[in-house]
């Protein structure tokens, strides 16, 4: 018999790939920090450890059922060694729960409470570390990081990324960017997947509720909010209510009761953004350039884009995303409307997201100094906001949007799911395309959660292939076979979080499938439920381009609602000093240790100058240090001398590059 | 020049021994990396210069095919090698004769003109200059005759002190890659694998797992790619077992890949060595590139249409790399952190491609059993630890250096027999085997059969083989200590007992060393430990704590001595040495009160001084300058 037997109770092994799976199934709930479906197995926190007769303790999430298998659950080996992980883990972390962001969330405060920890006997933190509040949307305290690299895992194997890793040995292991560099300086795109996947408070999403308080308390500010499409299927379950259950007029309610003058809907610009795009990618197809056309609304993606495939950024749609082309709406246009100034308008939206928080800060988003998007809230710090008000969400009237950006298209609300924003392009494209009209609205296709889907569309005898990824390791992977030719597409969506917008990092915690799932199928819902299916019927965007935008892709529709995208290097700030000159006239000698450069061997060539500077005996002249990018790349290695970028020094290249302008410079 | 066939082989192997059979003598200097820090690569040039000033002609690059025929022959045709180690490193210089078998040690440049005087002229060997054992005072003159070497069994190290390491023709007289041609002419590869298992050879670096079973694991999955890997990551403190292996006779550990390659079907190996061996990683990379050259590496080796190459990687010198999973990781350049097993590297290695990975040593033994049948392994050793086995010997015994014996030796044998007993008349109180992970054996495991099995159930382990003599100045909480502060650095922090335990129970013994133990610590420490010793991933967490355990078996006492009565029974934790003066040596000169920088000493001129020991801060100012010796650091 294929059997085997738990805390003396006979279990049938069906297909379970390890104990813990199996275990759990029987209604045993183990307990782990750095066990995620979704990821890897690390097998690094062993509180899901059991011990097997003849074996002794394993960690369950890594030893697949075998039949014959005795094993306990909670012997007092077992319970020896969870206590003990979790005494330590508590020893060495910074315990002030009650100021903490996670508090309440938190596993490592669950788990402690559910084992009864009491005392601590193994001492405490000996080490502060500095916070890393450089970034515009998450903070990093290492004092609370339990090291449990679900993080790093997330960054890596899911978003393709890996901007966090670990450093160091022993008890003075960290994680953290290469090079101990802070967020801002490195490719993180901001997605926050990390800070949703933290068991504890070490990576949160950096708040901005005061902001917030203090401009609602401002009598002086117009205070416009707009509610992303994902936030209505979320928000319910920070009260209890099931997830995807639809809230909108709750949210709406609260938002107003919480003191916004303006309550609008994300999805208004979402239509907008549908016929912007949709119009760039039918003028793509008539004049075969720079496809396949990808979406543009996910910052994170953008972000992303501009760090790792700068060739690549002429295949972004040049729409801005619709909180940015809501924002501009706002402050451009029904400002005046108004008869106020962009500045007297305060404007905030309710993400799901942590990249939007980054997002209002990118330059092209600030007209004469003025944001045109003021601050972002996520679903999460919503629901903070509406507890500390006191509101009893559950027991809220529901409410509407104000005009003019109260009415949508359900094309509009799937924008939160993965696959809502080519299906909502899909159903403009159509008639677009065609002129007739599109009866059959549903794309099934792009929608529900592989990683990758592809859909074939007919529009009318013209076959457009789509593509629409979540998850940017997915999306690596895909731009990686389109490099080679290996796929084609006429255009493909990319969200950075898996399940898309539902997924976002800024969402009511949510590590379980089945909640996105149950939140996408909301949003679809919530489609269903709409008077009009599709972006183009929108009579509210047929009034934007009448008053105010003239015609989709018109000279103003791309001054305030499309935007341009920038190069980013993998790493910046601050070069690493390697030979610090006394000297009076010191030369200054930068090489450059950028991925580009540093496959062509700028390793070598750095120390190769360092040899030569040495031989010479003019070491102590030169400020020498290794730098991130010159923008060199083409002719890399590159090398900085004083001002003069001087490519193509490889090792060999390097004693005429020294005599030549190193050395005759010096003072021998 | 490429060596076509096994028939070539044996050819080539007989002329040269034929041409080494010309020389009437060789020296052999030890360039080992212990005898070369001592110098003995000029003790070389020195012997050498002498010799061609006594007109005694040299072949220093050993001449087998093209003799140089414009030289007048020597009157005693001497040949002149580098050798790998020869194990007695406390020794060196080492300096050995064939075929005489002497050994002179400790040789330094003066020494250089009298040696070669006696070797020239041929009369008795230079008595100051042989070994004299530190214990009985009897000197010997042949090297087989020290109790040092007379009671090993030298195979993995057979030829280690014996070949020059650097001249693949020298490993090949000495019987290199005759094992590959017999397993590659004669066997399959399932009957290779089926020999291992036979052998009884268990894995040399710590766990003993069986090694026949490794290889059939990894022969039988089903993968075009595979790979072998050898772990060279030998971090120990105080262990140069696989160093010297690397250094002395690098070809036994390409020709022991090369067959693993051939049974378990892989053409590529790695070698991870630690790049703290420079000399390792130099040799083996020589080693390799002659191994090619004469075509016994790479393609259609001796004819058969196996094919095998091997990379060296250098590694950072982390412990934890020698955990294989973390090896494997470090190889493919990521960071070196053990995963979880299974999937075991014989399913899922390096690159995900089926791996066997073995230790330095275990390689080293493979030729042997193939060239002489698993029955001649089984023989020696054990039942169930059949063989050999290497071991660093250190700490307080007369002889220290590299040793290889049969497994089931006793450790009498090994401190008293080979060790030649304790140093400065002292007693035995323990050894510490294992290393970090290991754990003590104590005066009642004198007369215990060394084997895996029996240490284990011992509380100890043989690991990488590194053995510390204990005698009755040491302290083991010190010891305890001075390990857990080893494996805290060396912890690669991904587990969380071995990450956050090890740095507790670092903090624990710290304070018992420095004589702020709490009541609570030992509960504390044992239950601290047995939770990262059942809880952590990898090897290095599991074993961690056993210096803890061990101590707590067998050295109880002496722990709670330094928690309770804050008291080192050993005298050697400074921080709980108390200062006393014996009245009655002591003359009252006063100088101890005038030194003392905290003025805890106090007295009349004439009349015994006494110390107030809670001034008293134990720097030992004032024994240092007592003239009557009166002044005592108490236990």
């Amino acid at each position: 018999m294929n059997t085997l037997s738990v805390d003396h109770q006979t279990v049938a092994i069906k297909n379970e790939k390890s104990l813990l799976e199996l275990i759990r199934n029987m209604g045993i709930e183990l307990p782990t920090f750095c066990y995620n479906s979704e990821l890897s197995i690390y097998g690094a926190c062993r509180m899901c450890v059991v011990e097997i007769e003849g074996r002794g303790i394993v960690a369950s999430c890594s030893t697949p059922p075998a039949p014959g298998m005795k094993i306990f659950t909670n012997s007092p080996r077992v319970q020896r060694v969870r206590k003990t992980v979790l005494e330590l883990l508590l020893a060495n972390h910074d315990r002030e729960c009650t100021t903490c962001e996670k508090s309440g969330h938190c596993k490592l405060q669950e788990l402690a409470e559910r084992f009864g920890v009491r005392k601590i006997r193994y001492g405490e933190r000996d080490l502060k570390l500095p916070l890393d509040t450089s970034g515009k949307s998450l903070v990093r305290d290492p004092n609370k990081c339990i090291l449990c690299g679900d993080c790093v895992r997330m960054c890596w194997e899911v978003q393709g990324i890996g901007v966090l890793n670990f450093s160091n040995r022993g008890s003075k292991v960290q994680v953290g960017p290469a090079f101990n560099k802070n967020l801002a300086e490195v490719d993180c795109v901001n997605c926050g997947q990390c800070s949703a996947i933290c068991p504890t408070g070490a990576i949160v999403v950096k708040s901005e509720i005061d902001a917030a308080w203090t401009a609602l308390h401002d009598p002086t500010k117009l205070v416009v909010v707009q509610v992303a499409p994902a936030v209505r299927v979320a928000l319910g379950e920070e009260f209890g209510l099931p997830a995807g259950e639809i809230v909108t007029g709750k949210v709406v309610a609260a938002l107003k009761k919480l003191g916004f003058d303006k309550v609008f809907d994300t999805c208004v610009s979402a239509d907008l953004t549908v016929l912007e795009e949709t119009h760039e990618l039918v003028e793509r197809l008539e004049n075969p350039a720079d496809l396949p056309l990808f979406t543009s609304c996910c910052p994170a993606w953008v972000k992303y884009a501009e760090h790792n495939e700068p060739e690549f950024l002429k295949h972004l749609s040049t729409c801005r995303s619709p909180q940015q082309m809501f924002g501009s709406l706002v402050k451009k246009y029904w400002a005046k409307e108004m008869g106020k100034k962009p500045e007297d308008i305060f404007t905030v939206s309710i993400m799901p997201c942590t990249a939007k928080k980054f997002e209002i800060t990118r330059p092209e988003f600030t007209t004469d100094g003025i944001p045109d998007v003021d601050l972002v809230l996520t679903t999460q710090e919503l629901a903070r906001m509406i507890r500390e008000s006191g509101l009893l969400f559950h027991q809220l009237e529901a409410a509407s949007f104000d005009t003019p950006f109260g009415f949508t298209s359900g094309a509009g609300v799937i924008f939160g799911a993965s696959g809502g924003v080519a299906e909502a392009a899909l159903r403009a494209a159509y008639e677009m395309i065609s002129g007739k009209v599109l009866e059959q609205v549903n794309f099934e296709e792009v929608r529900g959660f592989q990683g990758l889907k592809e859909a074939a569309v007919n529009l009318d005898g013209n076959e457009i292939k789509v593509a629409v990824v979540h998850g940017l390791g997915n999306a690596k992977k895909l731009i990686g076979k389109i490099k080679t030719g290996k796929s084609f597409y006429h255009f493909v969506e990319v969200m950075a979080c898996p399940g898309g917008c539902i997924g976002g990092a800024g969402q009511p915690v949510a590590v379980e499938k089945a909640v996105k799932e149950a939140r996408a199928k909301g949003i679809y819902h919530a489609d269903i439920l709409s008077q009009l299916r599709k972006s183009q019927d929108n009579p509210i965007i047929a009034k934007l381009y009448e008053k105010w935008l003239e015609q989709p892709n018109s000279h103003e529709a791309h001054a305030t609602m499309h935007t341009k995208y920038i190069t980013r290097g993998r790493i910046t700030g601050e070069d690493i000093q390697l030979l610090t000159s006394k000297h009076q006239q010191k030369l200054d000698v930068a090489v450059c240790v950028g991925t580009c450069c540093y496959l062509k061997g700028s390793y070598d060539t750095l120390q190769e100058l360092m040899r030569r500077a040495d031989q010479a005996g003019i070491g102590d002249q030169i400020n020498l240090h290794a730098t991130f990018c010159l923008e060199g790349c083409s002719q890399s290695p590159s090398v900085r001398i004083n001002e003069e970028i001087v490519g193509g020094v490889s090792p060999e290249q390097v004693d005429s590059v020294f005599t030549s302008k190193i050395l005759n410079r010096s003072q021998r | 020049m490429n060596i076509g066939s096994v028939k070539d082989l044996k050819e080539l192997r007989e002329q040269w021994t034929a041409n080494l059979g010309k020389q009437k003598m060789r020296i052999l200097v030890c360039a080992g990396t212990g005898c070369v820090a001592n110098g003995s690569l000029k003790i070389y040039e020195a012997i050498k210069n002498q010799l061609e000033s006594h007109n005694v002609f040299i072949p220093v690059e050993l001449l087998y095919e093209d003799e140089a025929t414009d030289r007048i022959l020597p009157p005693v045709p001497v040949g002149m090698v580098k050798s790998g180690c020869h194990g007695f490193c406390e020794m060196g210089p080492l300096v050995r004769l064939e075929p005489s078998g002497v050994l002179y040690t400790k040789v330094q440049p003066e020494d250089v003109a009298g040696l070669v005087e006696v070797l020239i002229s041929g009369r008795e060997p230079l008595q100051h200059k042989l070994y004299s054992h530190p214990v009985t005072g009897e000197t010997y003159a042949l090297e087989r005759e020290i109790p040092f070497y007379k009671y090993q069994t030298r195979n993995a190290l057979g030829n280690c002190g014996k070949i020059d390491p650097e001249d693949i023709r020298e490993a090949i007289t000495h019987g290199a890659y005759q094992g590959l041609g017999q397993a590659l002419t004669g066997l399959t590869p399932e009957e290779v694998c089926g020999e291992m298992a036979k052998s009884g050879l268990r894995g040399r670096g710590g766990g003993g797992f069986a090694t026949g079973f490794k290889w059939e694991a990894t022969r039988v999955a089903d993968n075009p790619e595979k790979y072998v890997v050898c772990n060279g990551d030998e971090v120990d403190p105080g262990a140069f077992m696989d160093r010297s292996v690397m250094e002395g006779d690098p070809h036994k550990v390409i020709e022991g890949m090369a067959i693993a390659g051939y049974a378990v079907g892989a053409d590529q190996g790695y070698i991870y060595v630690r790049a703290e061996y420079p000399l390792a990683v130099q040799r083996l990379r020589t080693a390799i590139q002659e191994a090619r050259k004469f075509g016994l590496l790479g393609k259609n080796i001796l004819g058969s249409g196996f094919c095998f190459d091997i990379k060296i990687k250098e590694g950072a010198g982390a412990f934890v790399c020698g955990e294989e999973t973390a090896l494997l990781a470090s190889i493919q350049g990521e960071r070196g952190m053990p995963r979880p097993k299974p999937p075991f590297p014989a399913q899922s290695g390096l690159w995900g491609k089926p791996t066997l990975i073995n230790n330095v040593e275990t390689f080293a033994n493979v030729p042997a059993i193939i060239i002489n049948g698993s029955g001649w392994f089984k023989r020696q050793g054990t039942e169930k630890s059949p063989g050999t086995k290497t071991f660093a010997l250190t700490g307080q015994v007369a002889n220290t250096g590299l040793i290889e014996v049969p497994m089931g030796i006793t450790l009498r044998e090994i401190v008293f027999e080979i060790g030649g007993g304790i140093r400065n008349g002292k007693k035995f109180k323990a050894v510490q085997i294992g290393g970090p992970s290991g754990g003590c054996l104590t005066r009642e495991h004198l007369d215990m059969k060394l084997d895996f099995d029996s240490l284990v159930s011992a509380g100890a382990m043989i690991g990488s083989g590194g053995l510390v003599v204990m005698d009755e100045d040491t302290c083991v909480v010190e010891v305890a200590r001075f390990f857990m502060n080893f494996t805290q650095n060396e912890s690669c922090g991904k587990c969380v007992p071995c990450r956050e335990g090890t740095k507790r129970m670092l903090e624990i013994l710290q304070r018992a060393v420095d004589g702020e133990g709490r009541p609570g610590d030992p509960d504390d420490l044992e239950e601290l430990a047995l939770a990262v010793k059942d809880g952590s991933l990898c090897g290095l967490g599991k074993t961690a704590p056993n210096p803890i355990l061990s101590m707590f078996k067998y050295f109880k006492d002496e722990y709670m001595a330094h928690i309770i009565e804050k008291k080192c029974p050993a005298g050697v934790c400074n921080a709980l040495a108390t200062y006393t003066i014996d009245a009655a040596l002591c003359k009252g000169c006063g100088k101890c009160g005038r030194t003392c920088p905290v003025q805890a000493i106090t007295g009349v001129v004439k009349k015994p001084y006494v110390i107030d020991p809670a001034k008293c801060i134990k720097c030992g100012a004032c024994i240092a300058i007592c003239p009557f010796k009166a002044i005592r650091e108490g236990k």
